[in-house]
């Protein structure tokens, strides 16, 4: 059988291991496509090339597709998020002359602390802080920005966000040139073992299910390429679902280190899979259940209300007028594609396209398409809930 | 053709750069400035104030200046030329040869033009130095090597990662020898023990 070649760009994260082993474990062949992994220096070259129709797909920041749909940032175009390739999996972190100057103010770090955190940063930091996100749509923004502003010393004047690439978030912190960052792993590890930074907090501990990353496709395309987008989703599920089972991490681990995929060794990626994350060095791994999910819980599914949540974290970014936002995030996320490109294969599906985020405070069984499945935890640590309909 | 546009450019690498310059000079655009570190971009944008920005599709920094182009304020504000997608064929030519380019002060689309055009050429050129690619793939396989290095030296002795490469780079400078070598004699030492 001849294989339809396909191109999906990515950026170098252990987040994007789904793509990586659908690759090289032959899930994608399985599918019948000849996938090829294009790696990107920034995610704004991966937007364009994607926008440009030079990929067919990209790993993208969850947000990343309805800002484009949105028309917001420099390359606006249709795009669709076919499935979540990841849940959380990204950490907070700040400097270590910070970390020394919240530690005199008594706070200590149980890395799983969000309210007693931010009381410390502020009142131990006099000038603005200075915040290293990734890009300028990303979660890790939406979930610094969430944070930070529910604590009642906050105003917009404290904070100064600053945009610095995922691989140069160590060095902008080493150079003293930033006190706080968000970042997706490896770089939070990296930034530990080379500019002396603390890791103060999970993503996972601000919101215990946010969609992190996902597959993107021109919405066009999607429409010409039905078939090959089954496919896709198919194949990624596939390898999403072999990684979410723990006694496959060291193998994983091993096949991503070794593949040219991401350059990057194992001893870094090591810490996100297991979730054993170094806070600082010379201190003990801290043991972090559901670090980063990429198959529990339909961690998979484009839920509608997912892209909702984000739309509401970018108006304040929209020019004045755009009203529509709400329908235009909730028609990027294709759910309605990732149950025809997975119901045929028999996998159980959620009832519903859409849910109150942030509702589950344990894992809880809810109506799905064979009976009852497993969903959640998914609350925010300040207990709020988002509902659509509201 | 009026040709008083202020060109930043935006290359790390000093002879792209010098090429790139030189392109630019020889089409007629005299006032070109070359930022080679990116580091404190935001500043050199306030100082420069440049109507066109090109930079490298590859440069990492892209990012950085998204971002600016989404915060700063009506008067220097750089947005992406890709904004309007007026010209498809332009903007396909300039990704394919590795170009961004970000505008500033709401320059005219038929005075951008010319000197997208001359970039262009000039990127094409250079992103055909196959010499660059080799050299680029084997500073990437060093990189591994070094870094698989480091992680023996890491696991074997409980250190840091800028502890076990300080540990590698005086023993490269006690023997006279380059860092990536002592790396590959450690990695290969390493293997034949396993």
């Amino acid at each position: 059988m001849i294989k339809i070649p396909i191109e999906c760009g990515y950026l170098p994260l252990v987040d994007s291991a789904p793509l990586i082993i659908a690759k090289e474990l032959q899930f994608a062949a399985e599918e019948g496509l000849n996938l090829s992994l294009v790696r990107q220096p920034s995610w704004s070259a991966l937007r364009d090339m994607l926008a440009m129709g030079r990929l067919d797909f990209a790993h993208v920041l969850s947000p990343m597709p309805i800002a484009m749909s949105l028309g917001l940032g420099s390359m606006p175009a249709k795009i669709d998020t076919l499935m979540v390739l990841s849940a959380n999996g990204t950490v907070i972190g700040v400097s270590s002359a910070l970390d020394r100057a919240m530690r005199d103010e008594g706070w200590s770090n149980s890395f799983n602390n969000p309210v007693e955190t931010a009381a410390a940063l502020f009142s131990a930091c006099e000038a603005p802080l200075r915040v290293g996100v990734p890009f300028p749509f990303s979660m890790q923004r939406m979930l610094l920005e969430y944070w930070l502003r529910s604590d009642p010393n906050f105003s917009p004047d404290k904070i100064d966000i600053i945009t610095v690439p995922p691989p140069q978030m160590a060095q902008v912190v080493r150079d003293g040139h930033l006190d706080i960052f968000c970042v997706g792993e490896p770089w939070g590890t990296v930034a530990v073992q080379q500019s002396d930074a603390t890791l103060i907090l999970p993503s996972k501990s601000i919101w215990q299910f946010a969609p992190e990353k996902v597959l993107a496709a021109r919405h066009d395309w999607v429409e010409d390429n039905p078939e090959t987008c089954h496919a896709m989703i198919r194949a990624i599920y596939k390898a999403a679902k072999w990684l979410g089972q723990s006694e496959n991490s060291p193998l994983a681990a091993e096949i991503l280190a070794r593949s040219h995929h991401l350059a990057l060794p194992d001893h870094a990626i090591d810490p996100a899979l297991t979730g054993l994350i170094t806070t600082k060095v010379g201190e003990p791994p801290k043991q972090t259940p559901r670090f980063m999910t990429f198959h529990a819980g339909a961690a998979n599914f484009p839920w509608r209300s997912q892209g909702r949540w984000i739309a509401r974290q970018l108006v304040q970014l929209a020019p004045k007028g755009q009203s529509d936002f709400d329908s235009i995030a909730e028609t990027c996320f294709r759910s309605d594609l990732f149950r025809a490109a997975l119901s045929p294969m028999g996998v159980d599906l959620p009832g519903a396209s859409e849910k109150v985020e942030g509702a589950l405070q344990h894992p809880t069984a809810v109506a799905s398409t064979k009976g009852e499945m497993i969903l959640g935890p998914d609350a925010f640590f300040d207990g709020a809930c988002f509902d659509i309909k509201s | 053709m009026l040709k008083n546009i202020k060109i930043l450019v935006v290359e790390p690498d000093r002879s792209k750069a010098k090429d790139i310059i030189d392109a630019l000079i020889g089409g007629g655009w005299s006032d070109v400035v070359v930022l080679a570190s990116s580091s404190a971009l935001d500043r050199n944008l306030r100082q420069h104030n440049p109507d066109i920005i090109l930079i490298d599709l590859a440069n990492p920094d892209r990012d950085t200046l998204e971002h600016i182009s989404l915060v700063s304020q009506a008067k220097s504000r750089p947005v992406a030329m890709f904004v309007d997608h007026t010209d498809e064929g332009m903007t396909q030519a300039a990704i394919e040869a590795g170009l961004s380019a970000y505008v500033v002060n709401g320059l005219q689309m038929d005075r951008i033009k010319p000197v997208l055009e001359t970039a262009i050429a000039r990127f094409r050129l250079l992103s055909k130095m196959q010499a660059e690619l080799d050299a680029a793939k084997l500073a990437l396989s060093d990189r591994k090597t070094i870094d698989r290095a480091k992680g023996l030296i890491m696991r074997a002795r409980g250190v840091c990662e800028e502890d076990a490469y300080k540990l590698m780079r005086k023993s490269a400078m006690d023997q006279g020898r380059k860092v990536i070598d002592v790396a590959h004699s450690l990695v290969t030492a390493a293997d034949l023990l396993q």
